[in-house]
């Protein structure tokens, strides 16, 4: 079955890390990539720029808006996301326990539903 | 809730002082799924709530209720019996207690609960021991565990770093609990030919003999994981015997052996695996396929502390 691993972490917090700081941690997810990879679990990853560049859409009887960033205070924001394939729940969060960014943000797991599930 | 309900029950036979070996028996019965043996036995006996166990096992706390109820669903449609054991049931039944126990101490990838898991262990098996004083490999179990555990202050450094094994300062170890392990493994040794977690703690003692000795004998390691191979065959103690005998023979010797064992897809994923096969790359001069294995092996660890350690090995190769 296939997982989506969403990244939550403070994006300010994020964007004072020293360059150095930020290499390392860098590295540490391309490790994780990789390990992913090894085990045959790894589908996609993508980083995402930040919530504040985001737009927001809406159509409402026919009326198109568009709201612009940035948006009410959250704490954390969605930053990025990995796709992977595994055999259950149990072995999904088993990955997302793995994923270093689950040590400065939180990850949530969501289960992807086939296209037989509706 | 289960927890007094089963009690409760355990308390009606009053010829057994103690109903907690019962109450395990029953939480290790073949037919509750083995996944669900040790968090039973915590809930049962030490009064561990679902969200505890739950976030021991990385499991959500409702999910791990329904799977708790479950598993005393099963104890209660098959009626089955906290009667005092008779020697021919325990000789049976013991040995999936003694895993659950153990299965609950070591977990290779929960860190942060880790410890609160092992003492909870240690406790487990302090109470079969208490219970069954004559079976060996009860003895053998609670002293692995005692000297893995003796161990566990000195694996971490000042700076809170990862301090592997044969880098640890022994005079951090838990001196007195290395003393009790040891003659917990004598009595065991007494009781006739030696289990799983016998030779293991045999294993253990040995690494734990540096504190007096100053060295690490691999060659009786190396031997000890022989005896235990034939017995289980199985690829962590494989990976194990292959590290001792890099110690004697080199690591360009095992390093054939430990790539094959790669096939086997239970390594697939198994962090430990791929963090000796870096090593042992590195230490052959196979500086290209250590860096890349070296990602894998950090790729693959939960716990802070190891993957900092990890990255710092890879680094150090990087600089050359």
């Amino acid at each position: 079955m296939r997982y989506l691993l969403m990244l939550h972490a403070d994006e300010t917090v994020g964007a004072s890390i020293p360059p150095e700081q930020m290499k390392g941690f860098m590295n540490q997810m391309a490790a994780y990539a990789q390990a992913l990879e090894k085990a045959g679990a790894f589908i996609a990853t993508e980083a995402l720029d930040f919530a504040s560049k985001g737009s927001l859409i809406t159509v409402r009887d026919g009326e198109t808006r568009v709201q612009d960033g940035p948006f009410a205070e959250s704490r954390e924001q969605f930053g990025g996301y990995f796709i992977i394939e595994a055999a259950d729940d149990d072995e999904a969060r088993k990955w997302a326990a793995r994923c270093p960014a689950a040590t400065w943000g939180t990850i949530e797991v969501r289960r992807i539903r086939g296209r037989d599930e509706y | 809730m289960i927890a007094d309900e089963l009690g409760q029950k355990a308390g009606e036979h009053p010829v057994f002082p103690d109903r907690r070996l019962a109450l395990m028996l029953a939480c290790t019965h073949s037919t509750v799924d083995p996944a669900m043996r040790a968090p039973l036995m915590l809930q049962v006996l030490l009064g561990l709530t679902a969200s505890e166990i739950g976030a021991a096992y990385l499991v959500p706390p409702a999910t791990m209720g329904q799977r708790l109820v479950r598993a005393k669903a099963r104890i209660k449609e098959l009626g089955i019996r906290f009667e005092e054991p008779d020697a021919e049931r325990l000789a049976r039944d013991l040995p999936a207690v003694l895993d659950a126990i153990y299965a609950t101490f070591t977990s290779d990838w929960v860190c942060r609960e880790s410890r609160n898991r092992a003492e909870e262990a240690i406790w487990l098996a302090q109470c079969v021991v208490a219970q069954v004083p004559s079976d060996p490999e009860a003895k053998g179990l609670l002293a692995l565990m005692l000297y893995l555990s003796a161990r566990m202050d000195a694996q971490s450094g000042p700076d809170g770093g990862y301090v592997p094994l044969d880098e640890q300062d022994v005079s951090r170890w838990d001196h007195a609990a290395i003393d009790t392990a040891e003659a917990l493994l004598r009595a065991a040794n007494q009781c006739g030919p030696s289990g799983r977690f016998q030779i293991e703690a045999a294993i253990q003692s040995v690494h734990c003999a540096r504190r007096s000795s100053g060295r690490t004998d691999w060659v009786t390691i190396g031997s000890l994981y022989d005896l235990l191979f034939a017995l289980l065959s199985s690829p962590v103690v494989r990976l194990n015997r292959a590290l001792a005998r890099s110690h004697i023979d080199g690591a360009a010797a095992v390093l054939g052996e430990v790539i094959e064992l790669g096939r086997d897809p239970r390594m697939v994923s198994y962090q430990p695996y791929w963090a000796a096969r870096s090593h042992l790359a590195a230490e052959a001069g196979e500086r290209e396929t250590a860096l890349e294995i070296f990602g894998v092996a950090i790729g693959l660890t939960t716990d802070p502390a190891v993957r900092a350690y990890l990255m710092k090995r890879r680094q150090r190769l990087l600089d050359g």
